[in-house]
């Protein structure tokens, strides 16, 4: 990833774009989520992808046992959520943790900056340490140029060192987008 | 108690294995894995031994990305009841190459035979049906699981699920190597992948 090549995009901006051609060149293949209006440019740009199958969720930790059964199909995939699905993930976890297969988990953070509501907070505080408990390793990007190298290098420890790892994306980050 | 009109878990699935033609297994928690590793243990098997409610979509993911295979995905009405919006999850992903197999003894048999929701009215079969699963059935013979096993040979549309009325008994355990990552590497090993 050339990120300080001065034609690359605006990554303060468009972060999501190059995001989606940092996880493209990680071979991604499958991509699963829950909707949030932080992953709405890389859903639509997965969505569009015939090379990518994309899975829409109805709770977060289906996505979970999408990514390890992938992984027994030879193929790397994605699972895009929100904070608050991180709770609904906490078992499934044991899954890829477990049978120590690679999982790369996206997950834009609520509850934390400028959050209007206040039912999002308590999941929002609970997100890393749950992460954590659990046995899943956390990256956490507060700048755009942050998340796109961190899921570089993430997508790198993950597939080629077998770890799980969730990327988190402050919400101050998700703030500065219109959405 | 056992209930009329159902068959013996074990000789089922034996059915199934016998006839799997290739096909890839993922299997629930409990006693649908001891009942798959009782057939015989197999590189081309792997076991849950937790993760409740994650079998089925194990299998989708296996099944999307190995197209070619067909995938059988051998699990009980517990663990399936736990994915119940896998059941949705699965009919719009529209795999062509998942079958589902819920061996229903209406119990939660492995933590001391208590009623589950199969045994109260939901039938998962027609859950899926409503769901858009291509075809969906509930079956409570040995002789309707020969049936079956000619059938899931057969090229389909989209994803199966069949339910299978099976005895409400525990039977002696048959257990699958609990090495979690032994279990995935020789999975992936035999579709020719790399492990590590």
């Amino acid at each position: 990833m050339t990120v300080a090549d001065p034609i690359s995009p605006d990554l303060t901006t468009q972060w999501p774009e190059a995001l989606y051609g940092v996880l493209k060149a990680a071979d991604i293949r499958q991509m699963s989520y829950v909707p949030d209006a932080g992953h709405s440019t890389l859903i639509r740009l997965f969505n569009a992808d015939p090379a990518v199958k994309s899975n829409v969720l109805t709770t977060e930790e289906e996505g979970i046992a999408i990514a390890t059964g992938a992984w027994l199909g030879g193929q790397r995939s994605v699972v895009l959520m929100q904070s608050s699905g991180v709770g609904n993930c906490i078992n499934m976890l044991s899954l890829p943790v477990q049978t120590r297969t690679p999982l790369l988990m996206l997950v834009t953070m609520r509850g934390e900056w400028g959050e209007f509501n206040p039912w999002q907070v308590p999941m929002g505080r609970a997100t890393e340490a749950a992460l954590r408990a659990i046995g899943v390793t956390v990256l956490r990007a507060e700048t755009g140029a942050d998340v796109v190298a961190m899921v570089e290098q993430a997508a790198s420890m993950a597939f080629d060192g077998d770890q799980q790892i969730a990327v988190l994306i402050g919400q101050r980050l998700l703030g500065k987008k219109k959405w | 108690m056992v209930m009329a009109n159902t068959m013996d878990r074990r000789e089922a699935v034996a059915k199934l294995l016998a006839a799997r033609n290739g096909a890839l297994v993922v299997t629930g928690l409990g006693s649908p894995s001891y009942d798959v590793h009782a057939a015989g243990d197999r590189d081309d098997n792997y076991y849950l031994w937790g993760a409740m409610g994650g079998a089925a979509l194990t299998g989708l993911g296996l099944a999307q990305a190995q197209p070619e295979k067909r995938v059988m995905v051998i699990t009980g009405d517990g663990e399936m009841l736990m994915a119940f919006g896998a059941m949705a999850t699965i009919a719009v992903a529209a795999p062509k190459n998942l079958d589902i197999i819920v061996l229903d003894n209406q119990h939660f048999g492995e933590t001391g035979m208590q009623d589950s929701h199969t045994g109260c009215g939901i039938a998962l079969d027609k859950v899926a049906a409503a769901s858009g699963f291509a075809e969906t059935g509930e079956l409570h013979s040995l002789e309707e699981v020969d049936a079956l096993t000619a059938r899931l040979q057969t090229p389909t549309t989209g994803p199966r699920l069949f339910v299978l009325k099976i005895e409400a008994k525990n039977l002696p355990r048959s257990l699958p190597p609990r090495d979690a990552v032994a279990v995935k590497n020789r999975f992936r090993a035999h579709l020719g992948l790399g492990t590590c």
